[in-house]
């Protein structure tokens, strides 16, 4: 087999499961949308307001969601054995664990993206900063799934480690979180998103290039 | 000098008494350092103009802020060592290192509000610096809070070493995303970069402080590495003939 066919038959693999539980996949949804619907009743109403935190809380939402499916990436193939299976296997680690993540976007960033409009206009964007906002969150959520993917693989079958992958992959996060919430404000400003919109596309290549290889040493600190 | 084998202190069992002989040498020029940077930064350094005498603290301010980058920066080296080499004592110094940096960023920070609230009138503004030291506070933290929650102590060494590299990657990207944020959200016009020339006598207390600072750290590294290596090694032969010795 080659690179492209692994990749194929894992994103299948991966998939399948992800719709026998269904449930996982709606739970991470439902706390996007949850977490962004409890900031207007924090701060109040106000439409002007609203419109100026709009970009920024859908952000912070996509981060926390996105956060917490993290414990799903490798716990249960971790559990039954298959991600050892798998480091035994002569594929280069980087290969599968890139088509595991890609995975993990596709099922958890990628139905974020498509509710975040309707979040978007909940608060008021204008139609312009709502595609930013879905362009923002496309080149994003990929980041999120990659940087997360480390602090995934290192927690692997520790205590109380759902808390430990948030104080360690939120504050990695923070370059993304400015960028895309910078980009939907530059949209609503008049300032333009170009900027933004750019160096989200470079922290993206260069997260896609290095996780991997990280991601790989973490599971082999955890496995061994 | 030439053939000085270097290679032997990197045995836990000699870096124990290498470390114990260095400490208090480390702890005196850094007790000696303090209260010469204080004697000039407090009693010769004049009333600064503008800020009176709330600038004076500065000197332990400004040489905390620059220990906590520091550190975490030899933290990873040590971290890349310990990974490369595979040496256990390059990740006892890791860990060694972590609290210390901690404690000068929260140092920083809280000597930084102090500053803040009589010069600017606020305790904390969401300025560029302050924002990136915070988050260098969360990585010491992510950093010490992985090695806590992992028992078995290799695995708690490399990860803590991966995780540390990881960080020490995204800090400039940390650092310059926080400052094109922070131009662009410039709400509270407040200007730490555009400082006032400083007095030649300012800059030397600042200095000396600085020194002393390095010193602390050293010795605070150093001691906490014994006392790792004593916690991990506490069924060796060595330390139980050391404690017999003792005894």
């Amino acid at each position: 087999m080659n690179t492209l066919q692994i990749v194929i038959v894992l994103l299948r693999r991966e998939l399948m499961l992800a719709m026998r539980r269904r449930g996982d996949v709606l739970t991470v949804l439902f706390f996007f949308v949850i977490v962004a619907s409890l900031f207007p009743l924090g701060v109040g109403p106000d439409p002007k307001l609203l419109r100026l935190m709009g970009g920024g809380v859908v952000w912070v939402a996509a981060l926390l969601a996105a956060m917490l499916s993290l414990g799903r990436l490798f716990a249960s193939d971790h559990a039954d054995g298959t991600l050892e299976q798998l480091i035994l296997t002569p594929t280069p680690p980087v290969i599968w664990i890139t088509g595991k993540i890609l995975a993990h976007w596709l099922v958890s960033g990628v139905p974020l993206i498509l509710v975040a409009p309707v979040l978007g206009v909940q608060f008021g964007l204008s139609n312009e900063a709502l595609g930013v906002l879905v362009i923002s969150l496309l080149l994003g959520t990929p980041v999120l799934s990659l940087i997360g993917a480390i602090g995934a693989a290192l927690t692997l079958g520790l205590r109380g480690g759902g808390v430990l992958v948030s104080l360690l992959v939120l504050p990695l996060y923070i370059p993304v979180l400015i960028f895309g919430a910078g980009a939907v404000d530059g949209a609503m400003s008049g300032l333009g998103s170009e900027a933004h919109l750019s160096l989200l596309g470079g922290i993206l290549i260069l997260a896609f290039m290095l996780t991997p290889w990280a991601v790989s040493a973490a599971l082999r600190i955890s496995i061994e | 000098m030439s053939n000085f084998n270097w290679y032997k202190y990197s045995s836990p069992a000699t870096f124990y008494g290498l470390a114990g002989k260095m400490i208090p040498w480390f702890y005196g020029v850094a007790a000696l350092l303090c209260v010469a940077g204080l004697y000039l930064g407090l009693f010769l350094a004049p009333t600064d103009f503008q800020q009176s005498d709330a600038y004076r603290i500065i000197f332990i301010h400004v040489p905390a802020a620059w220990m906590a980058m520091v550190i975490y920066v030899v933290m990873a080296c040590w971290a890349a060592l310990g990974l490369a080499f595979n040496t256990r004592l390059s990740f006892m110094m890791a860990s060694a290192l972590a609290p210390t940096g901690a404690l000068m960023t929260f140092i920083s920070l809280w000597t930084g509000a102090l500053w803040g609230k009589p010069t600017w009138g606020a305790w904390w503004v969401w300025d560029a610096r302050l924002t990136s030291e915070l988050i260098l506070f969360f990585l010491y933290l992510g950093f010490m809070a992985l090695q806590a929650a992992i028992d078995d102590p290799r695995r708690a060494d490399r990860a803590g070493a991966l995780i540390a590299l990881v960080g020490v990657v995204n800090v400039p990207i940390i650092y310059f995303s926080v400052r094109w944020w922070n131009t662009l959200h410039q709400g509270a016009s407040v200007s730490v970069t555009k400082s006032p020339s400083m007095a030649a006598i300012m800059l030397a207390g600042m200095l000396v402080m600085a020194l002393a600072a390095w010193m602390y750290a050293i010795a605070a590294a150093l001691s906490r590495a014994r006392s790792i290596i004593l916690e991990r090694e506490k069924n060796s032969q060595w330390v139980a003939q050391m404690v017999e010795g003792e005894a």
